[in-house]
């Protein structure tokens, strides 16, 4: 009978540093949650942290929350609850893992940290850079909770960023300080604001490293390892822990480029990751890839942590322009350009596009974009179907079928 | 001449295959069984049936290759291959080209795209969904109370066909019963099922080249390709055996690999 492979992976040493760090950023907010000690910001993941930062708030990231109930593949069995409440199952499924976490009263930081619940807020701020959902989800605590809720309406499908949206979303940024400074009972601090932003652009810089190190051939790292390492660079965005983790992270990589290290042993194959992971399935696609002696090299997904236009010396224009350049805010002649220079950077084989079916707005295969690229860049693509979170939405077998078949055809 | 024998079997989510090939790559032993739900059993079954018809019972194959959902249950096979590296290599096999494959089966349609040297350039499957798939002809043949193999005879002799919408196996049942309501024909409703099918097919990619058709669907119902040529305008060619053509594909994989 044929066997299948079994895998073995190289450990990452930094990854004990990125579990302290994530550990203490949730025992932080849970300490302040239930004592008062600080205030609490909800805020979405390409939201202004910085900004929270600079007015004392601590900064919990409801997306993060969303990515580890997928992981840990609780959210199939809370998404209906939030369904019920008339949340679509077409919609968001961070949204619905969330809402029906709070309504069941379970969560993986219960289990990961023995910490009984998320924080309470005392604001939600939201940015649409991502999509109109984060808004409808933190609508909805602020109803459930009576928190207020601020944000900004980012422009979307943007081609040339000109002026009209840095200023607008830079206005935006400063047009919520007043109401943010009324819950924080503090005024902005300036220097801590820019410090933030100083420490956000150096995290973005030295996480882009840490990305492009992939370029190596062979890659010492891999998208499925990104997408854990990635975590300081999504929930401590704006302060020096941040900063210091990457600088433990990029030597360690850039030591295995030099001594020929790399994650996927015998390396064959380069893939492009384009769309979101399917967090409950990271270790059986890492585990697929790397018997079929293939390294999914490089995502959007995980390029999009890097804001390397903020500036403290201009906070909220940079911030207007960190925050719109983003590759989802894009139209599609920026989205392909994107993917053809990430083609030359990081010399893969082969595009997966997973097809998220609540993720509209990070699906990029549903207007003939793998159809163009493969025309432009001569190479192979694929799409599967599936979602970041909802695994009712994922069939396993057609995906590793579909998968397997794809390393068959670039070895033909 | 090679004496030696080659196996391929194809465990599909329906039925399981295996294909017998002496050393000129002829196919000269098959057989064809319901994958029930012990599939080792079911390719080694297979393979005795297979071998027989070869006029080679008892004797060993030189080597196996193993393909469709069950690849990794086939106690006697060296090698797994996909299906979709299968339905290439078989179809190129019977039709040497540059070609479009469609392959209807039990629970997944493909679109291969092969160059003029076999090797595959492109390949989509079905999404998640089954409709479109011999699984749900079997689901509409048993709403209809009709046995499945009747239903090519009956698309046939109808000069009437229903249109049928939905994408949704069980939306598309609905509407069949709304369709009996209306007092349509059976065997109208059964052409429209067959028409449903082709447009899931179509609409999954572009046909180029030369257009070739396998996979059970077609091997059980032959008034289907003559459908998708008249709606395609397009001549389809077809293997002997349609539903062996996985089979064949990793028998001659097997071969290859000695």
């Amino acid at each position: 009978m044929a066997e299948q492979k079994q895998v073995t992976f190289k450990k990452i040493a930094a990854t004990k540093a990125c579990k302290k760090l994530m550990a203490d950023h949730f025992y932080e907010l849970d300490e302040a949650s239930r004592t008062g000690s600080r205030k609490i910001a909800w805020c979405t993941s390409v939201g202004p942290a910085e900004l929270l930062r600079g007015m004392g708030f601590l900064v919990y990231f409801p997306e993060n929350h969303g990515a580890m109930l997928g992981a840990t593949r609780m959210s199939t069995d809370l998404i209906p609850y939030a369904n019920a409440q008339g949340y679509s199952p077409d919609i968001c499924s961070y949204l619905t893992s969330d809402v029906g976490s709070y309504i069941q009263k379970k969560s993986p930081l219960t289990k990961v940290y023995n910490i009984e619940s998320v924080p309470k807020p005392d604001v939600l701020v939201f940015n649409t850079n991502q999509c109109r959902d984060v808004q409808d989800w933190f609508a909805w605590y602020a109803r459930e909770l009576k928190v207020p809720l601020v944000g900004v309406h980012t422009h979307r499908d943007i081609g040339a960023i000109g002026s009209v949206q840095i200023q607008d979303i830079g206005s935006q940024f400063e047009d919520m300080v007043p109401e943010l400074e009324a819950v924080a009972g503090e005024k902005l601090d300036m220097d801590r604001f820019k410090e933030a932003l100083a420490y956000s652009r150096r995290t973005s810089e030295l996480w882009r490293a840490c990305l492009e190190s992939a370029g190596a051939l062979p890659s010492p790292w891999t998208f499925f390892d990104a997408t854990i390492h990635m975590g300081p660079a999504v929930v401590a965005r704006g302060t020096k822990e941040a900063v210091d983790y990457y600088e433990l992270l990029l030597p360690e990589l850039q030591q295995r480029i030099k001594d020929g290290v790399a994650a996927v042993e015998g390396e064959k194959h380069r893939i492009y990751w384009e769309g979101m992971p399917i967090w409950g399935k990271l270790r059986p696609l890492s585990d697929q890839f790397a018997s079929l002696k293939t390294c999914v090299v490089a995502s959007t997904y995980c390029n999009s942590w890097i804001f390397d236009q903020l500036d403290p010396a201009a906070p909220f224009e940079s911030m207007g322009r960190a925050y719109t350049e983003l590759f989802i805010v894009r139209d599609e002649p920026f989205k392909e350009r994107y993917i053809t220079d990430c083609f030359e950077k990081y010399k893969f084989d082969g595009i997966l596009f997973h097809d998220a079916k609540t993720c509209p707005n990070n699906s990029n295969n549903r207007y003939g974009m793998p159809e163009r690229l493969s025309q432009k860049l001569g190479i192979p693509v694929l799409t599967i179907n599936g979602d970041l979170c909802d695994l009712r939405c994922y069939s396993e077998e057609q995906a590793k079928t579909n998968i397997e078949a794809f390393i068959e055809q670039l070895e033909e | 001449m090679d004496s030696k024998l080659y196996a391929g079997v194809d465990i599909g989510a329906s039925r399981t295959k295996v294909a017998i090939l002496n050393g000129d790559k002829q196919l000269i032993g098959y057989s064809v069984r319901k994958s029930g739900t012990d599939f080792g059993k079911t390719a080694d079954m297979g393979l005795v049936d297979s071998l027989k018809m070869a006029g080679a019972a008892g004797k060993n194959v030189a080597g196996c290759v193993s393909t469709g959902y069950g690849r990794n249950n086939v106690s006697f096979s060296q090698e797994t291959k996909t299906e979709i590296g299968c339905h290439a290599k078989g179809c190129y096999h019977y039709f040497p080209m540059a070609m479009t494959i469609i392959d209807i089966g039990g629970q997944d349609n493909k679109i291969i795209k092969v160059d003029a040297k076999g090797r595959r350039i492109n390949f989509k499957m079905n999404r998640k969904c089954a409709a479109g798939t011999g699984a749900f002809l079997e689901e509409m043949a048993m709403r209809l109370d009709i046995p499945l193999e009747e239903m090519d005879a009956l698309a046939r002799q109808s000069e009437e066909m229903v249109e049928l919408g939905s994408y949704c196996t069980v939306f598309s049942g609905t509407e069949v019963l709304e369709k009996i309501r209306q007092g349509k024909t059976v065997a109208a409703i059964v052409k429209g099922l067959f028409y449903s099918v082709i447009k899931r097919v179509l609409e999954m990619d572009s046909l180029t080249d030369k257009v070739a058709m396998t996979g059970g669907v077609v091997a059980h119902n032959p008034y289907l390709i003559q459908m998708v040529e008249e709606t395609t305008q397009k001549k389809i060619l077809v293997p002997e055996h349609p539903q062996l053509t996985g089979a064949v594909g990793a028998a001659l994989f097997a071969m290859e690999a000695q």
